[in-house]
């Protein structure tokens, strides 16, 4: 199969402006009549919803919360970038676009990168009209911070809480359009198959939580918005319920699973605690601009703080070993998220790790509030203040900076960082791969579109900070209601799809099948644990660096897991009602599927890149070692009744230069 | 005119009548006991009873006096159908209740002292205004006036001999006085009237209003109860 | 530590409940909810069915966690979901008393799960800013006092959780609905259609049966996102100001 990505002809700045203007449109008369589906409503598929109703699409939204205001894009916390240019620092969208092909490691296309920068400008003048309450300056205009090591302040936040605020703008523009009538909103209904009718995604399968009702549901078209798959990896920074299933059934329908290998791996969230785990939090990156990095040099040292005889205080000074200092002399604890991941690994695999579980690195603010409190009390003009005095003053302004954060900390841990150094460990926090989409954000099924963290596009192999709200955002508001056109234009003679063609027939019988099948196994084990070990294999195997190895092993073992989940899975109760324990396991079958495509692709992978660090592919001092001879294109997975097959797009650079990241 | 209805009946428009005919309830209190202090005359009720004719004859105090019995009537009509309401919409009650430290008894239970506080009217009433009204009190002849008016000052001085219509008298006080503590500042949250910079005052004064109007109220049948006079 | 809980059971909304009691063996570490998690994974084992609860974020934003812990919505602590709720705040031998949000507004689907759509339908009403994607100027063309939108954020912070709600003796909505009353009365941008929002939002508050404030503060209390009645007072002089000033 030839991946067509159907970019637009013409210079990369004018390609987005030029194409708009002379695409496809559909009439007002034929929208009223057109119905799209689309699934999910974070920010993509609640802005896309919503603005598609705006347009006149008779529009049919789908989530499986309760509400479309509960979806994970609320926990975004950082902040969301645009090329606004506002600080007069020299930012543009050619800026933003180099930084993010950049920092996604050049495996990302270079079309829908520029077109996600321009569009960037509009989605804050959009969201400020919507009552978005960013931060602002004493003049009333909008705040800026600079977030992820680019060299300008083009992120626009509100406190820590920029995705909630984004997220609710897009659920009240939502439910103005349920309000009018254009959208018909489904709570509570999670999808659970894709339908196709003579090629074309033309409708959904859904299971109604509340009573579990099978039902169908037609429409010329379906839009899927439904996140990452960071949970095939159990525990991440994922919300508890965030899955792959409405991706990866579109996937077993025909569409493709593109660079699935690329997840990105947060250095600073708090460490796991104990088998009952069940998801990590993320402390914001920003941390690291105060905290030095550390572990015990001396094994016995390690030992003694595991079994509670000492803590990180009473370590002296010469045996801690600062490892991102020594080893990256010129960023220190400032290199990007994957480096500082993999070297807090490396350290924990040598077992120098700080906590029961071996798996958890010191960040110490120590030197910072001491640095800080000097500063202080010369500013006072306190000559002779005590040590301790000093901690206070320093104490004072790291409260300042960092007070949420650090309570926030100490209401998970127990712990007071301001007396003891924070434990931290890196967590799986995002997924750059997912479902291949062209120009369009059309999937290779003709009629199905995948938006937001759900599709491959636009971050590469790495995500820069504060870019996936943009993305969302940009998909949804400014991209698919133009795109969609395209398709739709072609469809106006299309009648109403209807939901007993043959195809819904057999697509809701396969998902009943599934469902009984899952119910009547009445084997012997949760479906949890089978989702722990799930996420052991992932994690061990293809987590912050992989190997041929250990990757054709961990294949090997989640087929097997695979077999044994079908075999002795155990669900209680039964499909008619509400039961959690039946949607996670559907879920939870998906993973086990989808786990095995991302394990192959990161085999298939012969390179280090961004997130993906493949340990045979790396240079003499251990730093990621990119084959852009041979791996620059995009890897897209077909399932193909469990024989995955790879389709290449190759990835055209015409207007950056590809380069090696040094941060030595 | 359906908005009127449409407002009145709204949950923020019945908040709204609360909060008013309460308001006015208060200020009646403070009239109603600047005149009852009389009682605490020593002059065998001359100033008393001339304030008791003025306050049945004047045709403004009638009206204004009718104008209470229907707020008195409202607050408490309507307080009761919000009672109701509330208790359908909050549906069950939890097992176990932990309210939080921030929540005074009283706001919880306002319904209930209002209830007590209704029936407190009644027994009041029938002490007096029924008696003044309908039955056959005495007159006595006001020095001031010159004309013969109804003797209540021996009726009351009468009635507080009595230890436990004296006490009943004091637990209306003390009903009143938590009725109060959670009113008075909820009647200005009500009205929108809540600012960092004056809501600690309305609080304050709420305050204050909740133990001083009671505690006058209460001073009337304990020292006619000891004899004492303090004018 | 060893704990006994009584945790609501109820079939679906039809059913009559009642509370049952269980032994758990919990870690200190342990959020409140990995401690349900432990306990369903024991409930599992032996083939009986598990504890409904509703979660998601486990970080305190999403608003989907919603259990009222021996009395107290989200559970003794300030400023908490019940999903930031650890275990170190209780000791062996502690019995524990967990139940659903409490109000006819928001039926129990199962368990300790109830339905809060009635919030969403108060937000269809009216709580939003009427711009369709494209019509916006430039952000900055309309600069807004730094203080005004520090405290629309505040307001904006609403998880719609429903603790308020759960927490208030007269089931009252009141501080959900002023929030965002006051997130976008607070905002220029929001003052076009203030007067209009406030009585729609109002009206469908009504309509869903929600009880009417008595300013008891209970709501305040148990915010998890500690949202000032303030907010309230500014939806009644709004209310108030707009059924005599609209048609």
């Amino acid at each position: 199969m030839e991946l067509k990505n159907n970019v637009p002809e013409g210079p990369l700045a004018e390609k987005w402006t030029n194409y708009k203007s002379t695409m496809n449109l559909v009439a007002p008369n034929n929208k009223r009549r057109i119905e799209i589906i689309v699934v999910g409503t974070g920010l993509a598929g609640a802005s896309a919803a919503a603005t598609l109703g705006e347009l006149g699409y008779k529009v049919k939204a789908f989530t499986f919360h309760d509400s479309p205001r509960r979806a994970h894009s609320i926990a975004a916390q950082g902040g969301i970038n645009a090329a606004k240019n506002y600080q007069n620092d020299g930012d543009s969208v050619y800026r933003l676009f180099y930084d993010t092909i950049k920092g996604g490691d050049y495996r990302s296309r270079e079309a829908n990168v520029h077109r996600l920068a321009e569009v960037s400008r509009n989605i804050i003048d959009q969201c400020v009209a919507q009552g978005v309450p960013f931060a602002r300056e004493y003049g009333g205009l909008l705040a800026n911070r600079s977030f992820g090591g680019v060299q300008v302040s083009r992120t626009f936040y509100a406190r820590g809480q920029t995705g909630q605020q984004l997220l609710l703008g897009a659920y009240q523009a939502l439910s103005r359009q349920i309000s009018l009538g254009n959208v018909q909103m489904y709570n509570r209904h999670e999808m659970l198959d894709l339908v196709k009718i003579d090629g074309k995604a033309r409708g959904i399968i859904t299971r109604n939580s509340l009573n579990g009702k099978i039902e169908r549901h037609a429409a010329h078209c379906v839009v899927i918005a439904t996140g990452g798959y960071g949970n095939v990896f159990y525990l991440s920074t994922n919300a508890m319920q965030c899955n792959v299933t409405a991706a990866w059934r579109s996937v077993r329908r025909g569409a493709l699973m593109a660079n699935p290998c690329f997840t990105q791996i947060h250095p600073t969230c708090i460490p796991v605690s104990g088998e009952y785990q069940s998801k990590l939090t993320l402390m914001s990156e920003s941390l690291r601009n105060d905290g030095r990095v550390w572990v015990p040099k001396k094994k016995e040292d390690v030992d003694a703080i595991r079994e509670g005889k000492k803590t990180g205080n009473d370590i002296p000074e010469e045996d801690r070993d600062y490892y991102l200092e020594r080893r990256y002399p010129a960023f220190g604890n400032l290199v990007p998220r994957d480096v500082a991941s993999r070297a807090a690994k490396t350290v924990c695999d040598q077992g120098f790790g700080v906590n029961k579980t071996g798996l958890a690195v010191y960040l110490d603010f120590s030197s910072a509030i001491e640095r800080y409190g000097k500063t202080e009390a010369h500013s006072k003009g306190l000559k002779n203040a005590s040590d301790e005095k000093i901690r206070e003053l320093g104490r004072g302004v790291i409260r300042a900076k960092y007070g949420n954060l650090f309570q926030m900390y100490e209401k998970i841990t127990g712990e007071n960082p301001y007396v003891l150094p924070m434990k931290i460990y890196p967590a799986i926090h995002y997924t750059m791969g997912g479902i291949w989409v062209d120009y369009n954000l059309e999937t290779n099924v003709p009629g199905l579109f995948a938006l937001g963290e759900c599709n491959f596009s636009d971050h590469g192999a790495n995500r820069l900070g504060a870019s996936a709200l943009m993305q969302g955002l940009a998909d949804g508001y400014f991209v698919i209601p133009y795109t969609i056109g395209q398709f739709l234009s072609k469809e106006i003679r299309t009648p109403e799809i209807s939901e007993s063609e043959q195809a819904f027939i057999e697509a809701e019988k396969d998902t009943r099948d599934r469902i009984q099948k899952l119910l009547t196994i009445n084997g012997s084990q949760s479906v949890e644990s089978f989702h722990r070990r799930l996420g052991k294999i992932t994690w061990e195997y293809c987590g912050m660096s992989r190997n041929a190895e250990g990757l054709t092993k961990a294949r090997q073992m989640i087929r097997e897991l695979r077999e044994e989940f079908w075999n002795d899975v155990f669900v209680p109760g039964t499909n008619e009602e509400y039961n959690p324990e039946l949607e996670k396991a559907l879920r939870v079958a998906d993973f086990l599927e989808m786990g095995e495509v991302m394990i192959l692709d990161a085999l298939d992978r012969n390179e280090s890149c961004g997130g993906h660090f493949r340990e045979e592919y790396q240079t003499e001092d251990g730093e990621a070692l990119r084959r852009d001879d041979e791996y620059t294109y995009a890897a897209a997975w077909s399932w193909n009744n469990g024989n995955p097959q790879v389709f290449k797009e190759p990835l055209e650079f015409e207007n950056v230069e590809l380069k090696t990241r040094s941060y030595k | 005119m359906n908005w009127i209805v449409n407002f009145l009946t709204s949950s923020i428009g019945r908040k709204l009548i609360m909060s008013l005919t309460g308001l006015f309830l208060i200020l009646f209190l403070v009239v109603h006991l600047a005149g009852n202090l009389q009682l605490l005359t020593n002059d065998g009720g001359e100033a008393f009873n001339t304030y008791a004719y003025f306050m049945t004859h004047n045709p403004l105090i009638k009206f204004i006096s009718y104008g209470n019995y229907f707020f008195i009537i409202l607050h408490a009509v309507i307080g009761i159908l919000l009672y109701f309401k509330n208790r359908k919409a909050k549906g069950s009650s939890y097992a176990v209740s932990g309210s939080s430290d921030e929540t005074s008894w009283s706001s919880k239970n306002m319904a209930l002292l209002g209830t007590l506080i209704l029936a407190f009217i009644f027994i009041h009433m029938g002490d007096f205004w029924f008696k003044m009204k309908f039955g056959n009190m005495p007159d006595v002849m006001s020095a001031s006036l010159g004309v013969p008016v109804k003797d209540l000052f021996t009726r009351v001085s009468t009635a507080f001999d009595n230890p436990v219509l004296v006490i009943i008298y004091l637990i209306g006080q003390v009903v009143l006085a938590f009725h109060l503590w959670h009113g008075f500042a909820s009647a200005f949250q009500t009205l929108g009237l809540n600012h960092p910079k004056y809501t600690p005052i309305i609080q304050g004064v709420g305050k204050i209003i909740a133990i001083l109007i009671p505690l006058g109220f209460a001073l009337i049948p304990t020292l006619h109860y000891l004899d004492i006079y303090l004018f | 530590m060893q704990l006994t809980l009584k945790v609501w059971r109820q079939k679906d909304s039809k059913a009559k409940g009642q509370l049952e009691t269980y032994k758990v063996e919990a870690d200190e570490h342990m959020s409140f909810l990995e401690m349900l998690d432990v306990l369903n994974e024991d409930l599992i084992s032996q083939k009986k069915e598990p504890i409904s609860f509703a979660h998601d974020c486990r970080e305190g934003i999403c608003g989907t966690c919603s259990l009222v812990i021996n009395g107290r919505p989200h559970g003794p602590q300030q400023g908490t979901t019940v999903c930031q709720l650890h275990m170190r705040s209780y000791k062996d031998g502690d019995t524990i008393v967990v139940e659903p949000w409490r109000s006819a507004v928001f039926p129990v689907v199962k368990d300790l799960v109830t339905d809060r759509s009635a919030f969403d339908r108060i937000i269809q009403a009216g709580g939003f800013i009427s711009v369709n994607t494209g019509q916006a100027q430039d952000a900055n063309a309309i600069p807004v006092d730094k203080e005004d939108a520090l405290e629309a954020f505040d307001a904006a912070t609403c998880i719609g959780c429903g603790a308020c709600v759960a927490a208030c003796p007269n089931g009252s909505a009141m501080l959900f609905t002023a929030a965002k009353v006051s997130h976008l009365a607070l905002l220029p941008q929001g003052q076009v259609e203030h007067k209009k929002r406030t009585k729609a939002m109002v009206a469908q508050m009504d309509k869903e049966g929600f009880g009417m404030c008595s300013n008891i503060g209970a709501c305040e209390a148990e915010c998890p996102k500690e949202i000032s009645l303030e907010n309230i007072a500014r939806m009644n002089r709004s209310y108030i100001g707009a059924v005599f000033t609209t048609d």
